[in-house]
């Protein structure tokens, strides 16, 4: 695909300075192998995540991207093909999975659903615990990770079940947050939360990566909200990957990406009508706030005042 | 894929069988099964094998779902194989150590792996032309005559109809949830019987809750389209037996004669 | 007197936990004092974050839950009173948010059929209704399947049939598009609206997905058990700050207009469409680039 060339030439990802986190070699995974019902799930799906980095996952359902991830922790064996983490082939004998589950952080779709404990503390304190860490440093963990998914210390010692949607979503991500990892891998974390709950996740999630610098790895169906916090974008269609490459650069193809049952953001397409009413504005646009800038640098230029009519 | 493995595997093709009364079909499958056990004759077998063909070809289902079914009950029938062959006591035909094989028990060895094996297809071929809903339908009416001693037999067969269509949805889920704690470090399959006990906790709670949560939707999604139990209920595929049942009452006659006379027939 | 297809009266409605002894503990308040009137034949949406009270509110219109204090009229029949409880569930009918949940048939057709069973319509009569229903949804060529092998969106438009096959004046949708992927939200919404314009079915939709009340002829918000918006849905997307307040959002291209609009820019309030920006914004930027010129 030409984005993945632009995608190196940008510079910002040269391989010998940027370490790699996880690298893929052209996986492919079966269904039901050997049998009449045998179906490719993944089909030669290569890639690289650079140790850092916010990488947003996108594909329709079906698409493959569940499956994917699944394989970045070792839940699920490739049928063929070779998972590097840090370097490190996972499937080579001897490699410790669970280590890799520790480091590879995976946050289901609805992980609330897998809150058992009596409360939310010791929920989240499961995980450090599987890690065989003492008692003190498995609270010391699960403080930290309830404190950074800003879960309020009132709720920690509830039953889950007494806490809101948006409450239940941040203690199941703290769940894993409590194990440390260096990379966190989200499937559609926002799912079935209200705007603003939507929001909150997400920017926590942002913070995990501005500020911890965690490499992040989130599916999602909402492309404005990819556009707005990844930095590359992988797009997977029918098992294969399709795109790889800047929010800029794979939107720029929203023509397939909508064959493949996708979408550019609304705004993507507002630029893109504008520059076919033959208004030179930049066509790469993907959030809001760019839109913005551009269209009001367009009308100060002249009238000096915005809006103006002339 | 957990979803294909499931009880009511029905194939969905229009057949003669497909469109028999339930109860025409329920019967027949006892009228078979009961049938091998009172076959005990080369010929007996013999009419059990035509019987079976004749129910394979109406059934318009590929012989390889047939005998999928085989598979959970291999183990079954290997041991028992074994058991016949070598614990039947006659003419001795050789002998390892201090078992040995004998030709009566290689005789009935061999009716006993036909008879599981017809059993396991019979069965088969009835679930795979019977939707769950027609069989729960099935013995809704055909054990209807209980209610009248105050037995639940509606309520009893909402229920088995409810808990074929969640089984899978059950299944996949537990499948999911294992996964998600699996990515927290649970572990599943180490430890002794105790620990292994214990890791299923973090499996089973959020099983049930999911289990209650479906049960109390599902509830109200029922009362919400006027569910009210089966007073004054109508059906949208009433039973009602038609020629061919009645045709398939008459070859069940036929057949159960064939094999009982076949059996007492001097060989 | 003209009374709407659905009407709220002073409704209040409280969630009463009680310990062990019996003994109240915790009363929450999810509906506070509620006044709706709905038209016949309305696409009406209803916004509001989690827990605002807009899903306690839907389950009252078909008689799951019964008003604390208050009334609720379907059809001028009252939910409290016992003896309409059938024909208002016939009259309101419900799609809840979870797919899988609500499915009753192990085939497609069957569930369909299921509510029409209940009301003990006849059989010949079942068979109609189910056919128009899957034909009304565009789900009769998926009739002999399993539900299981449906994708989230076809499950949720069985779902709407088996309502459509009871023959409902009103179907109230609880966030039916929640746990859908946006291929399945936009097919769940578009046969919604073929629905009310077609047979003139009255919409009551449960959101809080933005995209999804543009098309509604009225949009109401619900915020602490209360109605704090109702309005047309450009009346409601002008008032962008205010929706934000209430934990809502606006789609893009609303917030691009109501962004340049705060910075002067001479634009309506309440853009909703890409298309209607266009016939503003684009004279404006034309007129720029032949100055320049």
């Amino acid at each position: 695909m030409d984005a993945q060339k632009t995608g190196e030439e940008h510079g910002i990802l040269q391989e010998d300075e940027i370490r790699m986190a996880i690298r893929a070699e052209h996986i492919n995974y079966l269904y039901g192998e050997g049998t009449a019902f045998e179906q490719y799930a993944l089909r030669d799906v290569s890639f690289e995540i650079g140790d850092g980095e916010f990488v947003g996952l996108i594909g329709h359902t079906g698409s493959g991207k569940s499956t994917l991830i699944q394989h970045l922790n070792g839940l699920i064996q490739a049928s063929s093909g070779k998972i590097y983490y840090n370097g490190e082939d996972i499937y080579q004998d001897g490699y410790d999975k669970r280590g890799l589950r520790s480091k590879v952080g995976l946050v289901f779709q609805y992980p609330e659903h897998q809150l058992f404990e009596v409360d939310v503390f010791s929920d989240v304190c499961f995980g450090p615990r599987n890690q065989g860490l003492s008692k003190e440093e498995t609270e010391i963990r699960a403080k930290e990770a309830l404190t950074l998914v800003g879960l309020e210390e009132r709720f920690w010692f509830q039953s889950p079940f007494e806490l809101s949607g948006g409450q239940k979503r941040r203690a199941a991500i703290a769940g894993v947050l409590a194990m440390r990892p260096e990379v966190l891998i989200l499937d559609e974390p926002t799912a079935g939360l209200d705007p603003q709950g939507r929001d909150e996740i997400l920017d926590e999630i942002s913070a995990l990566h501005r500020e911890k610098g965690m490499t992040i790895v989130l599916v999602s169906h909402s492309m404005e909200d990819i556009a707005r916090y990844a930095d590359r974008i992988l797009v997977m269609n029918h098992g294969e990957k399709m795109f790889d490459g800047t929010p800029k650069e794979v939107f720029r193809h929203y023509k397939e990406l909508e064959r493949m049952g996708l979408a550019a953001p609304q705004i993507t397409y507002v630029v893109r009508q504008l520059q076919e009413h033959g208004i030179p504005i930049e066509g790469d646009i993907t959030t809001v706030e760019e839109a913005r800038d551009e269209i009001l640098k367009l009308l100060e230029k002249n009238s000096g005042k915005a809006g103006d009519r002339p | 894929m957990m979803r294909e493995i499931t009880l009511g595997q029905y194939y969905p093709v229009d057949s003669v069988l497909h469109r028999m009364d339930p109860r025409t079909k329920l019967f027949g499958t006892m009228v078979f099964i009961v049938s091998l056990f009172f076959a005990n004759s080369l010929a007996a077998y013999g009419a059990a094998t035509v019987f079976l063909i004749l129910v394979i070809r109406l059934s318009k289902v590929p012989f390889g779902f047939m005998v999928r079914g085989l598979r959970a009950v291999m183990f079954l029938l290997l041991i028992s194989v074994s058991f016949n062959l070598f614990l039947t006591p006659g003419t001795e035909i050789f002998r390892i150590g201090f078992l040995k094989m004998t030709w009566e028990g290689l005789r009935l060895a061999g009716f006993m792996a036909l008879r599981l094996v017809y059993l396991v297809i019979g069965s088969s071929v009835m679930t795979l032309t019977t939707t769950p809903n027609q069989l729960t339908d099935g013995l809704e009416k055909g054990l209807g005559f209980l209610k009248r001693v105050g037995a639940p037999i509606h309520e009893v067969s909402m229920m088995m109809s409810i808990a074929l269509r969640f089984i899978p949805i059950l299944v996949e889920e537990t499948d999911k949830i294992m996964k998600a704690q699996m990515a927290r470090g649970a572990d599943f399959e180490s430890g002794n019987l105790v620990q292994k006990a214990k890791s299923m906790v973090p499996l089973l709670v959020p099983l049930f809750i999911s289990a209650f949560r479906r049960a109390t939707d599902l509830a109200m999604a029922m009362e919400a389209r006027c569910y009210h139990g089966g007073e004054g209920r109508t059906k949208m595929k009433p039973l009602h037996y038609a020629r061919r049942d009645y045709i398939g009452y008459l070859v069940y006659v036929v057949y159960f004669s064939a094999v009982i006379l076949l059996g007492i027939v001097p060989k | 007197m003209s009374m709407g297809i659905i009407k709220a009266s002073k409704l209040i409605y409280e969630y009463i936990r009680r310990d062990e002894e019996d003994q109240v503990e915790e009363v929450n308040r999810a509906i506070d004092g509620l006044d709706l009137d709905i038209q016949e034949g309305d696409f009406v949406a209803i916004l509001g974050h989690n827990g605002s009270g807009k899903s306690t509110f839907a389950k009252q219109l078909n008689g799951i839950l019964m008003p604390t204090e208050g009334t609720v009229w379907i059809s001028g029949m009252r939910t409290d009173d016992d003896s309409h409880i059938w024909d208002i569930r016939k009259t309101a009918g419900m799609v809840f948010q979870n797919p899988d949940n609500q499915i009753i048939g192990n085939v497609v057709e069957e569930d369909v059929g299921f509510g029409p069973e209940n009301l003990g319509v006849p059989t010949d009569e079942i068979w109609r209704r189910v056919d128009e229903s899957l034909a009304a949804v565009g789900m009769t060529a998926y009739r002999m399947k399993s539900p299981n092998k449906l994708s989230g969106g076809q499950k949720q438009r069985v779902a709407i049939a088996g309502v459509m096959a009871m023959k409902p004046k009103c179907i109230i949708l609880d966030e039916p598009t929640a746990m859908l992927d946006p291929n399945g939200r936009r097919e769940v919404i578009r046969t919604v609206h073929e629905l009310n314009k077609k047979e003139g079915i009255t919409v009551l939709l449960i959101t809080h997905y933005m995209e999804e009340v543009i098309e509604a002829d009225r949009v109401i918000v619900m915020d602490s058990g209360r109605l704090v918006m109702d309005g047309t849905p450009k009346e409601i997307f002008s008032r962008v700050r205010e929706l934000k307040g209430y934990r809502l959002d606006v789609p893009q291209v609303t917030e691009l207009a109501y962004e340049l609009r705060q910075q002067g820019a001479d634009l309506p309030e309440g853009v909703l469409t890409i298309e209607e920006l266009m016939e503003y914004l684009v004279p404006m930027l034309q007129a720029c680039k032949d100055q320049e010129g």
